[in-house]
């Protein structure tokens, strides 16, 4: 699939890299044994450490760094045993220490890749340069008082991972597939929720563009883009804005540029220039990090099957469609209700079924597949009816709507509304003639050609049986009868 | 009551264990002295009250039987630990007004075995300096007395506590020692004082200068009282990352005063140019009573040591520089309005801050900034590594090393002032250990023509602090330092 972008003077070739901050799911944060819980009262979870008083000192979390080398892992990436923290210097009023404790040129996880899917069903390898460890700052909030700030630190000192990419994305479709899957394998692997609207994920997007075959041009990094749909949203308003400033005869500049929701449009933060020079240098309170290879090996044993892996099995394994599969493994909590529905019954239909109906109607009224009202086993349940021939798939709908609504098993409601599908020959057979004998018009219509009357006579026996009659008797009594 | 305050530690604990005297009678006449010694500024804030009432519990403790190894003793704690409750101010005006929550694990560490503390003790501000005259709250004066009757400093940066307790006004005192901050006062004022291996004593609480260099130790009067305090003060810490988990020996029991067959090593490059004669002189009066005593004397090398002092100056303000980036008016301390965030912070810093902190903190920025990290900061990293090499070296031919501990008597106030090069000098035979980690201790070994004392300096292999005691309290034998200083005399008289 093409990714060029038509400008006046011709296709330019879009070319991104995504800087991600995803906050590490852990109880304490990354140097204090203080809470990370999102939502409390302002500066109710701020240790000693965390406000930089005098005197104090970081110990670094060691369930945070199995965390980052889960993440690690689960990026196919190398881990770093040995990695160092240094202070990123600068002055803010919600960073207390004057400089973030980060790691600079020697992170805790090295290269790696992921594969992203892009909608015409092709994937697309994206590489990752490198994730490190660092402290995440207070928060600035500037709407309480009409001349002053307020500071609330009980995210500072929260555990941050930056996950950086190669300039491997190109365009806005993969630069929001990059966002989706980095967020579906971190969630896959439990170490960041993912949460963007809570800021528990957070990106900022380099984009520059060039002609295609030409050395790449100057990149602005975009800040403050916050959803999957802010990414996209960002990348072709900058995509459009490069092009039209170079076609018109201008320079991309090196700089930061803040990304307005509101406005849906990028403007100028900071040029290269007024960049701050942050004095990056080994934080002398605290020794490298060494890990061990036992630690490494420990960790891998608690991976989970990620995305990926879970997409191709359910290709080979269960012959679904990659479509499906994608559809299927975007959440793990889905995948795992489909393999329960899919356990010991044709995988296919049981896919269909979580797709199309429950998924269906779980979107429509904004519920997740773990609060569905109807569990895993039910829908087995129902399938299971289908399969030994006791309702139609037609019925079947209808007894899942029910379901959906009542919480109830399919074969209870089947019994109660004596929803039974009739297999019995001799009674179908005496509505078949009766059909038949009513409609002699149509029956010489039939006979004189038109094939398209079958399904006719068919709707008039279901209708008869309220749907309960096997369709496949249906139709060879008919066929029978009609010869 | 006069005799309580010339006692040593180690007798002060035999007398209470005696019951010759109660912790609460040795604390006021501690408290006393100090009224007497106020001349000395020595203190930033004086705590009489708490100290009698620690005293008091202490009595009762000891009646109850639960006397601690420190119990009822005494100390000063250097104005760079933070205390609970009690002001903490790095002899800035940053801090002037702080009062912290916590107590830093060191002095926690002595108060568990039963310390008594009598003030916190004024530095050069965030410990920077060589001579205690860059504190907010005034010059410290050394209880030293040059014949021209001119006042001392008593060295820097932890002059307060090594000013009082020559001062007999405290039995002991806590310092931290960067580049020299406790061996250079300790010898400036007549007394003994140890920085043990980096990492044996946590920095927890202690408001930091340069967290790779900093180390707490002790001040005491003998060797055998600074092997006392720091059996208390040591130990690890989870707290500090940097704290070693290593067991803390019985520091005394190193005191047997046999260095039979003891290897010596007397580093060649210290023997600097210029050198003043009677520091030479010392210097090879303490080689001459190691071989005495049955040692033996070594001549080694440590090459680097020229580049010491200029590493240490890019180093140590690097990490100032960023470890001081705390103080910005926003959370705690001093706040000076302005018009914007960028005001309030200029003019915090502007007013909090002393021109010596300044100079240090303009320093460290500019190595560290882009474009110069390679060439200032990487460097110096790599020569320190050279440094700490020379030590192990040197360590596999002696077991410990003897030096001078600085390049002259306390000298005035006033001078070296308006020459920070000159100031930085003091440093140059101590801050070589402080790059290294390697423990080192000053004791008194004589006094120059002008009657003013000059110490020796001991410099040990990691972790090996019980060595450097055995050999100082040798000197110490040796020296039998009795000397008081003039301004005590004139008491006397």
């Amino acid at each position: 699939m093409s990714t060029l972008v038509q400008g006046e003077t011709g296709q330019w070739e879009v070319v991104i890299g995504m800087e991600v901050h995803a906050q590490v799911i852990e109880e304490s944060k990354l140097f204090s044994g203080a809470s990370t819980k999102f939502g409390a009262e302002p500066n109710t979870q701020v240790s000693l450490v965390d406000a930089a008083m005098p005197g104090m000192l970081p110990v670094l979390n060691e369930r945070a760094v199995e965390q980052a080398v889960k993440t690690g892992l689960g990026l196919n990436s190398q881990i770093n045993k040995h990695s160092v923290f240094a202070r990123k210097n600068y002055f803010y009023p919600d960073l207390p220490q004057g400089y973030q404790i980060s790691q600079y040129d020697q992170p805790i996880v090295g290269k790696g890749k992921i594969e992203i899917d892009l909608k015409d069903g092709q994937t697309k390898e994206i590489g990752i340069t490198r994730l490190h460890l660092e402290q995440d700052a207070g928060k600035s909030v500037h709407d309480q008082h009409p001349s002053k700030s307020y500071v609330d630190l009980n995210r500072s000192g929260c555990a941050l991972m930056e996950i950086v990419s190669e300039p491997d994305i190109r365009g806005a479709e993969e630069a929001t597939a990059y966002l989706s899957k980095l967020r579906m394998i971190l969630r896959y692997l439990g170490t960041c929720d993912g949460n963007m609207e809570e800021g528990s994920m957070r990106a900022d997007v380099n984009v520059s563009v060039r002609k295609p075959g030409d050395n790449l041009g100057t990149r602005a990094e975009i800040k403050n883009v916050n959803s999957v749909k802010a990414v996209q949203m960002a990348v072709e308003y900058e995509v459009a804005r490069q092009i039209a400033l170079i076609e018109g005869g201008g320079k991309v500049v090196q700089e930061t540029r803040l990304w307005d929701p509101d406005k849906g449009e990028t403007r100028s933060m900071r040029s290269k220039e007024e960049a701050h020079d942050y004095r990056y240098f080994p934080d002398p309170d605290l020794l490298p990090l060494e890990l061990s290879e036992e630690l490494i090996e420990k960790v891998r044993k608690t991976l989970p099957e990620l995305p990926d892996q879970k997409k191709h099995r359910f290709v080979e394994k269960f012959g679904l469609s990659g479509y499906d599969a994608n559809v299927l493994i975007a959440e793990k909590e889905r995948a795992d209700y489909f393999e329960d529905v899919a356990k010991g019954r044709d995988a296919k239909q049981a896919a269909n079924w979580v797709i199309n109906e429950l998924l269906g109607i779980l979107n429509k009224n904004g519920i997740e597949i773990t609060d569905s009202p109807v569990k895993a086993a039910q829908l087995g349940g129902l399938i299971d009816l289908i399969t030994d021939n006791t309702i139609s798939g037609k019925i079947a709908k209808d007894v899942f709507a029910e379901m959906y609504k009542t919480g109830k098993d399919a074969a209870a409601i089947v019994e109660e509304k004596g929803l039974k599908q009739v297999t019995d020959t001799g009674a179908i057979e005496k509505i078949v003639d009766a059909v038949i004998a009513a409609n002699p018009d149509n029956v010489a219509a039939y006979k004189s050609g038109k094939d398209k009357l079958f399904g006719f006579f068919v709707g008039q026996v279901m209708k008869e049986t309220q749907g309960k009659a096997n369709p496949a008797v249906v139709n060879e009594l008919l066929k029978k009868k009609l010869s | 009551m006069t005799e309580l305050t010339h006692l040593t530690i180690a007798d002060a604990l035999k007398g209470l264990e005696k019951k010759d005297f109660t912790a609460t009678e040795l604390t006021k006449a501690h408290v006393d002295a100090m009224a007497a010694a106020k001349s000395l500024n020595a203190f930033v804030t004086e705590t009489p009250e708490l100290a009698m009432r620690q005293a008091a519990e202490s009595d009762k403790r000891r009646a109850a039987g639960k006397a601690g190894p420190l119990d009822g003793i005494p100390l000063a704690i250097k104005d760079l630990f933070c205390t609970k409750g009690v002001r903490t101010t790095a002899s800035s005006h940053m801090l002037e007004n702080f009062v912290p929550t916590y107590e830093s694990t060191v002095s926690a560490n002595l108060f568990r075995d039963g310390a008594v503390m009598l003030g916190k003790t004024s530095l050069d501000e965030f410990a920077m300096g060589s001579s205690n005259t860059t504190s907010y709250f005034g010059n410290v004066i050394n209880p030293w007395k040059s014949g021209n009757g001119k006042d001392l400093v008593p060295g820097g940066s932890s002059g307060g506590s090594a000013a009082i307790v020559a001062a007999r006004a405290a039995m002991g005192a806590t310092g931290t020692d960067t580049g020299g901050s406790i061996r250079q006062p300790a010898a400036f004022c007549g007394i003994a004082g140890i920085k043990p291996t980096y990492g044996r004593c946590s920095r927890w609480g202690v408001i930091a200068f340069a967290s790779s260099l900093d180390q707490a130790g002790v001040f005491a009067r003998t060797t055998r009282d600074c092997a006392i305090l720091l059996k208390s003060a040591a130990g690890f810490d989870p707290k500090d990352s940097t704290s070693a988990n290593k067991p803390v020996p019985d520091y005394e029991a190193a005191l047997t005063g046999n260095i039979k067959g003891l290897k010596v090593g007397i580093p060649k490059e210290y023997n600097v140019e210029g050198m003043p004669e009677e520091i030479a002189r010392i210097w090879q009066q303490g080689t001459e009573w190691l071989k005495d005593s049955g040692a033996q004397i070594v001549d080694v090398s440590l090459p680097h040591t020229k580049y010491a002092l200029a590493t240490y100056y890019i180093i140590a303000p690097a990490e100032a520089s960023s470890n001081l980036a705390r103080y910005d008016g926003v959370r705690y301390g001093l706040r000076e309005p302005g018009n914007d965030l960028r005001e309030v912070y200029e003019n915090t810093r502007a007013k909090g801050f002393g021109d010596e902190v300044k100079r240090r903190i303009m320093i460290g920025t500019y190595v560290l900034s882009a474009g110069y990290y390679d060439a200032y900061y990487i460097k110096a990293q790599k020569v320190r590594r050279l440094i700490a090499e020379d030590f192990t070296k040197a360590f596999q031919q002696c077991e410990v090393l003897l030096t001078p501990t600085a390049p002259s008597a306390a000298f005035a106030i006033g001078e070296n002032q308006d020459d920070p090069i000159k100031m930085y000098l003091n440093d140059v035979f101590t801050v070589p250990a402080s790059m290294a980690g390697v423990p080192g201790m000053s004791v008194p070994a004589g006094l120059n023509a002008d009657g003013l004392p000059l110490g020796l300096q001991i410099i040990g292999r990691p972790w090996e602090e019980e060595t450097v005691f055995r050999v100082s309290d040798v000197i110490e034998q040796k020296a039998a330092f009795t000397a008081l200083p003039q301004t005590l005399r004139k008491k006397a008289a």
